[in-house]
């Protein structure tokens, strides 16, 4: 995977884990067309590198991201033709990757750089990160998929509380509400990340990816209908060679080496 | 007998026989199966010959590649004029479609576009991968679709959404296409080709006679009042009194016992 077409995110990959890092530290990470785009081509070519079984997205500096940069907005330029070209792609790349995705929240989350985080599947906050959906306070609504994510996680009255009075939730109040997985502190947050993303880079990646589908569909589905799909995910969950292996090395009592086919 | 046509050395699709279902594979994939003059002619020739056959009870159609059918060849038609065309009579192959009495199943994957789209249309049932893609791109060509596409989309679907597709040659999912009643059954796409010979070997388990008779009532309904429709529908629903298959069916359901049907 070419990293050096990059020049406002930086990416690598260890122990099957992608981590994306925004990389405008002096602006907050705010995002421009730019960044938005070279985030959707990431994300686009995780899903076919089969190296990468769980991918990371998070910030350089003391930001995870302000949301839109306002100084790449040009003029009587239409939001929402602006939305349909960079911010939709992304979420959409970011929710139909069959791999786990974290938002590594290291700083403040802003605006569309909140609604990115709620798009992704897991969020471990730094202590000092904090959750802000601004766009009332400049008399916008709320987008980049934050409408259809924070009611799903926190209920549709704590989702229209956040939005319309736009008050900063910071890392405590955020795990109370169930909005992050858990809060870490200052000196362990890159080691754990590290240690909870290759977790989930060495499951069994078909089986994770098919959970993750299943999740985000089912607020569109009958039960009938998720019953079906479950029976369609087990047929093919089944086949699979970490399928064989898991219950290999439980009969063997020992700990199964998940190698995602 | 559809022995012949298994044997028989087709250049753009593969044919073969599974128990009851005679199989139809388009295979052009390099071409993503685009839809030649030839192609739509072997498809004929080999429906036909299973439909001639009464072992054959279902007729499954697929494709082989990365697509089901991307749409026709241009490059046949990209020099032709009207003229061309009038005296080829090329869409003649696909009206020999309409005659063809045995249930047709299709299995969809990847783009079903333009020419592909309207030959699934031809399907009696349509079982699609979950990321199939449904279009009439002709627009963008500066055409139209010449094989039923306007006809039966809009008959399906109603003219505000035939037009929204056919003006714009936009891709729908399969979600859509399920939604809107299009297509029959959305699967994953691991599981397409398998889902469709499931659907194809239950129904080959039914009544053969019934089926036809059904597909022939359900497919006249599209076109005709109601009031003729249901003309339709009981003469054919009479006509199946004469077959043995129903003396068998109504037995074995006044005798608790699964019914063993013989097509006759």
């Amino acid at each position: 995977m070419s990293t050096a077409t990059y020049e406002t995110i930086v990416t690598s990959v260890e122990q099957g884990v992608l981590t994306i890092t925004m990389n405008r530290p002096d602006q907050l990470n705010a995002c421009t067309t730019q960044m938005l785009q070279e985030l959707t081509n990431a994300f686009r070519s995780a899903q076919k590198n089969d190296e990468v079984r769980a991918v990371v997205l998070t910030g350089a500096g003391r930001a995870f991201s302000a949301g839109q940069d306002l100084q790449d907005v040009k003029d009587g330029v239409d939001y929402g033709e602006h939305l349909q070209t960079t911010y939709n792609p992304l979420v959409k790349a970011v929710t139909s990757l069959e791999k786990p995705v974290v938002a590594a929240v290291n700083g403040v989350a802003a605006g569309a750089g909140a609604s990115l985080a709620f798009a992704c599947d897991f969020r471990i906050a730094h202590e000092s990160a904090s959750f802000l959906q601004a766009f009332v306070h400049i008399g916008l609504v709320p987008d980049s998929g934050a409408t259809y994510f924070l009611p799903r996680l926190v209920g549709t009255a704590k989702a229209l509380e956040l939005a319309v009075l736009g008050n900063k939730v910071k890392a405590d109040e955020a795990a109370q509400l169930g909005l992050v997985t858990e809060v870490v502190s200052k000196e362990d947050f890159e080691k754990r990340v590290l240690e909870f993303a290759t977790h989930l880079a060495q499951l069994p990646t078909k089986a994770v990816g098919w959970m993750k589908k299943a999740m985000h569909g089912s607020f569109d589905r009958t039960l009938e209908e998720s019953l079906d799909q479950e029976a369609f995910g087990q047929t093919i969950a089944g086949r699979t060679m970490d399928h064989q292996e898991g219950v290999q090395a439980f009969l063997e009592k020992r700990t199964p080496n998940f190698t995602g086919k | 007998m559809s022995k012949d046509v298994l044997e028989t050395a087709f250049e753009t699709i593969e044919v073969a026989r599974e128990d009851r279902i005679g199989i139809v594979t388009l295979n052009r994939p390099n071409q993503l199966n685009a839809i030649s003059r030839g192609m739509i002619r072997e498809i004929v020739t080999a429906f036909e010959a299973f439909d001639e056959d009464p072992s054959v009870r279902i007729i499954l159609l697929k494709g082989n590649g990365r697509a089901f059918a991307a749409g026709a060849d241009i490059h046949e038609m990209a020099n032709e004029g009207a003229v061309d065309f009038e005296l080829k009579n090329q869409f003649a192959d696909w009206d020999r479609l309409l005659a063809v009495k045995t249930p047709v199943v299709a299995a969809v994957h990847g783009f079903v576009l333009g020419g592909g789209f309207e030959l699934a249309l031809t399907a009696d049932m349509i079982v699609a991968a979950e990321s199939t893609q449904f279009g009439f791109p002709e627009v963008k060509l500066g055409v139209m679709p010449g094989a039923g596409g306007t006809q039966r989309i809009t008959k399906q679907l109603g003219r505000a959404k035939a037009f929204h597709w056919l003006w714009t040659g936009d891709s729908f999912s399969a979600t859509q296409a399920e939604r809107d009643g299009l297509i029959s059954v959305v699967v994953p796409d691991e599981l397409a080709v398998e889902e469709a010979f499931t659907w194809a070997n239950r129904l080959a388990g039914g009544a053969p006679i019934a089926l036809r008779l059904i597909k022939e009532a359900v497919n006249a309904g599209v076109d005709l009042s109601i009031a003729e429709g249901m003309f339709a529908e009981r003469k054919n629903f009479s006509l199946l009194f004469a077959t043995e298959d129903q003396k068998e069916g109504m037995r074995a359901f006044q005798e608790k016992r699964s019914p063993r049907f013989q097509g006759r």
